[in-house]
Parts: C-alpha cells; sequence; structure tokens
C-alpha cells in the first residue's frame, strides 16, 4: 500500500504519483498522513483506487475526481469533490462551503454538516449529507439528486432547474423558484438506494420531503421586460 | 485575497506563548498575502498608563526627546511609547509639533500594533512577535487589490482605544459612510475601505453600542463583501457578511478561541485535535469577552 507522509513529501509529489497511474494499476489503496489542511489534495485522479486522507484537508480536495475513492477521515475546505466525474468522495467530518460544486457525476458522502452552497450549480452527482447544509445550497442546481438528513439553511434551491432535493428537517426558507413536491415511489426508490450507497442505516424514505424546480424561471416572459 | 488571524486566550498559561502562536498561525496565510503584514498583540498595561504606538523614521530622537515623561520600547520602525494617562496632552502634542511625520498605529491601555510592507515571515520577526506575551492578538497578510502596497494600505487598523480591525474583503460604500462618520467627528489617516469599517465599529462603541449591537448595525450599514476579525481591550469578535464571501474557520477549546482564513492556519495550535472546529455563519456576531 503506497504511503505518503506530507509533513515528508510534498502534495505536488503525491498528486503527480496519482496523476500517473495507469487505469489497471495494482496499486489501489493509498494512504495520506498529515494533510494538515493542505489544497488541492488528490485532485484530478483518473483511477480506479482509493485513497485515504487521515486528517483535514483544504480546498478543492478530490476535485476534477474520476473513478477514485477518496475517503478523508476529518474535515474537507472549499469545494470538496468540485466538477467531480464519477467515482466516490466520503468526508468523515464536516464540509466547508461549495461542497460537490458542478460536479457532473459519482456520490459524495458528508458524514457531518456542510456549510454555505453545498452542491451549487451541480449537473449529475449524488450528494448524501448526514448532518445540515448551509445558506443558499443547491443554488441553480442542474441535474442529480441532493439529499440531507438534517436541516437546510436559508434560501434553498435558488434558481433550480432539475436537480431533486430531498430534506428530512427543516428547511429554513426557499429560493426563487424552488418549490416543495410530492414524494413519489420513484423518488423514494432513488432514495432508497442513495441512502444505502451511502451507508445509511434505520432511516425510511417516507421521512423526506422533496423540492425542485417551479419551472418559472425557465422562459422569458414578456411581462417582466420592463425590469430590465 | 487576504489571509487574517486571531487568537483569544481562555487560559492565562498560554499567554507567553501568545506571539509566538500568532507568528506562526500568520506565516501559514502567506500565501494569501505575500505583500505586507500586521499584528496588534494585547499585552501588559494598566489603567493608569497609556500606550501609543508609532512608526516611522528617526524614532531615536522621539525616544530621546521623551526619555523624561515616556518609556519607549523599540522595534524596527515601530516604537511603542508608555507615559501616565495625565501626560497624554503633552506627548501627543510634542509628536504633533515636532514629528507630524510619524504615524500613530494604535493607543491605549494594552494594545500594540505593528505593520510592514514584505513577507509575512519578515514582519513577524522584524518585531520580533514570537516573543511577545499578550491575552489576545489579530494578524492579517495583505494581498492588494485596489490600492498600493504601502505600508498605510496594510492591517490592522485602530481608530480608538484600545480597537483594532483586520478585513478581508472589500467594501462598496466606503465613501459615503466615511463622509457620515467624519461628520459624527471621526477622522481616518488612509483611503482603505477597512479603516472606514474600523471607524464604523469605534463609532458605534462610542455611541454606547455592546460589541455585538455595533457589529448587527454594521450588517445594515455596510455594503460589501467582509469577514472581520475585532480586538478590544477584552473582547474578540469575528462577523462575516450575509453571503459569507470570504473564508473564515474557527477553532475553540478550553484554553483559547482561535480564528483563520484556512483551517492550515490552526494546525500549530495546541490541542486543535480535540479542538470545535467549526464555521461562523453568515451575519452573526461572534463574540467573546474577558471579565
Amino acid at each position: 500500500m503506497p504511503a505518503f507522509d506530507l509533513a515528508v513529501t510534498t502534495r505536488r509529489e503525491l498528486n503527480a504519483a496519482l496523476h500517473a497511474l495507469p487505469a489497471n494499476t495494482n496499486e489501489t489503496h493509498w494512504h495520506v498522513a498529515n494533510p494538515e489542511g493542505a489544497h488541492a489534495l488528490a485532485a484530478g485522479v483518473n483511477a480506479p483506487v482509493t485513497i485515504e486522507i487521515d486528517g483535514h484537508a483544504g480546498y478543492y480536495c478530490a476535485g476534477m475526481n474520476q473513478l477514485a475513492t477518496v475517503i478523508v477521515n476529518g474535515n474537507v475546505g472549499v469545494g470538496v469533490a468540485e466538477n467531480m466525474m464519477s467515482g466516490r468522495v466520503h468526508v468523515k467530518g464536516d464540509a466547508s462551503q461549495a461542497a460537490g460544486a458542478t460536479a457532473h457525476g459519482g456520490l459524495l458522502v458528508i458524514d457531518g454538516n456542510a456549510s454555505a452552497r453545498c452542491g451549487i450549480s451541480m449537473k449529475g452527482v449524488d450528494i448524501v449529507v448526514k448532518g445540515s447544509i448551509g445558506p443558499m445550497s443547491a443554488f441553480m442546481a442542474q441535474a442529480g439528486n441532493l439529499v440531507v438528513l438534517g436541516d437546510a439553511g436559508e434560501a434553498l434551491g435558488d434558481s433550480l432547474y432539475e436537480t431533486r432535493i430531498f430534506v428530512r428537517g427543516a428547511v429554513k426558507s426557499l429560493g426563487a423558484d424552488c418549490i416543495e413536491k410530492e414524494l413519489r415511489p420513484e423518488h423514494e426508490e432513488i432514495l432508497t438506494k442513495l441512502l444505502l450507497d451511502a451507508g445509511v442505516e434505520g432511516v425510511s424514505p417516507q421521512e423526506f420531503r422533496r423540492y425542485g424546480s417551479a419551472r418559472g424561471l425557465y422562459n422569458f416572459h414578456v411581462d417582466n421586460a420592463s425590469a430590465y | 485575497m487576504c489571509g487574517i488571524v486571531g487568537l483569544f486566550l481562555k487560559d492565562p498559561a498560554l499567554e507567553p506563548d501568545l506571539g509566538r502562536l500568532l507568528a506562526d498561525m500568520l506565516v501559514v496565510m502567506t500565501d494569501r498575502g505575500p505583500d505586507s503584514a500586521g499584528f496588534a498583540v494585547y499585552g501588559g498595561g494598566d489603567a493608569g498608563h497609556l500606550k501609543v504606538t508609532v512608526r516611522g523614521p528617526r524614532l531615536d530622537e522621539v525616544e530621546d526627546a521623551l526619555a523624561g515623561i515616556a518609556r519607549a520600547v523599540r522595534r524596527d520602525t515601530h516604537l511603542v511609547l508608555s507615559f501616565a494617562v495625565s501626560l497624554e496632552e503633552q506627548v501627543r502634542g510634542w509628536l504633533a509639533l515636532h514629528r507630524p511625520d510619524l504615524v500613530v498605529t494604535g493607543s491605549g491601555q494594552r494594545i500594540e500594533l505593528y505593520k510592514e510592507v514584505g513577507l509575512p515571515r519578515q514582519v513577524a520577526d522584524r518585531f520580533a512577535l514570537p516573543a511577545m506575551a499578550g491575552t489576545h492578538g489579530i494578524g492579517h497578510t495583505r494581498m492588494a487589490t485596489e490600492s498600493a502596497v504601502t505600508t498605510d494600505g496594510a492591517h490592522p487598523f485602530s481608530t480608538g482605544r484600545d480597537q483594532c480591525l483586520v478585513h478581508n474583503g472589500s467594501l462598496s460604500n466606503h465613501r459615503s459612510l466615511r463622509r457620515r462618520l467624519e461628520r459624527e467627528g471621526l477622522s481616518f489617516v488612509t483611503d482603505n475601505d477597512s479603516e472606514v469599517a474600523a471607524g464604523y465599529i469605534s463609532w458605534r462603541l462610542r455611541e454606547g453600542d455592546s460589541l455585538t449591537t455595533a457589529l448587527e448595525a454594521g450588517l445594515e450599514d455596510l455594503d460589501g463583501f467582509y469577514t472581520f476579525v475585532i480586538g478590544t481591550e477584552n473582547g474578540f469578535a469575528v462577523m462575516r457578511d450575509p453571503i459569507s464571501c470570504k473564508p473564515a474557520v474557527m477553532a475553540e477549546t478550553d484554553r483559547y478561541v482561535a480564528f483563520g482564513s484556512e483551517y492550515r492556519a490552526l494546525v500549530g495550535l495546541p490541542g486543535i485535535e480535540q479542538a470545535r472546529i467549526f464555521e461562523p455563519e453568515p451575519a452573526h456576531a461572534y463574540v467573546w469577552e474577558r471579565n
């Protein structure tokens, strides 16, 4: 198992080694010690390997991830898994702002809380937050699912497109064009699968409420012309 | 971009280490602000004496001229003058008459305030920050975006006795706010927007606000992006704008409250592994005060 101690080796050496991995590598389990909040750890990985980070990571951890599983035994800074394409990112602690921003695919699991703008402009990623999310989450979110076991902050789903938002706790307020929608069987199916994938037990899909776009901002209304 | 840090000690046993801990936090934030750096430390002092930090050239001359009435401690380009409160008019009068070129960076019972152009490590070492003791301190590393790289533009800003502020962000209504504050009798040394924010808080405190209500009033009156860290003689406060545009992370233990623009800045603090790590909420005034 390759091990990197960032107290000894540089982050650039770590990332260069990860970027050099071929798809059929036998070095499938990587271990990173002493991250001390460094930025861009395991960003841009494109190989089916597992990278375990022991401690807190800084900004853009596992950004642009493809295929890899990145596990952080700690908190992460701004933009964890931003623009992830596939794979899995699991944060055992809390996440800072813009978790999963613009991500197209894969699964982001956050065991703790995520702060402001979680899932901003998400484009197909699935995000499961076991705690609560901060204000302005899922702003302009386009596709994918955002599942929150705790509460959501102000202006949830402002200017939302087609992302589905599921919240189990309280929602402080909904953003423009975001409304509560009926939780139908097909949504319960999506929830059941995501909860299972995220390792959540003892929580029923019926405990969630679904929010989505009222689709009122999709087209320009001539009646609003005077507003510009 | 800028880096800001702050450390407020609850455990007196850590006071001899304040400067060392703060210096390390400041240096980690070099990536966010390599142009200049500054810091304020709340060290020793008593109610009968005033400490005035001045910055400028030919400080020996000041030391000699005021030798009879003020004790002077020289640190590189700064001089801290300590004297009985009753002599304030005399000292300030001498400075105004003989050395109008000097800048008073801060004054109060306990505050000392230093700032210079250069890498944070160099600035910390020039003023021997690691050896300073105190109860709390705040610091700033600057990456100038809207005005020149000058010592005047470096933070912290002090606009009232034992008060200081560091700011990450930019204010858009600082011109109009400055005029309003000038009508209220405040004066400003620089054209910097952050100095206006400091002046605003000083004005609110002067008008009888608590640190909490002063900051809450600021949510209405300050337009722009900001994360502020503020020091007073016995207090330490943090506030972020309503959309939390600028980063902030805090750590609290039984021994201290610490602020950093990024978690990295907090890594070297004692017992950080057990600390409660959290991000301050937007539009919420966080205040800690010593009794």
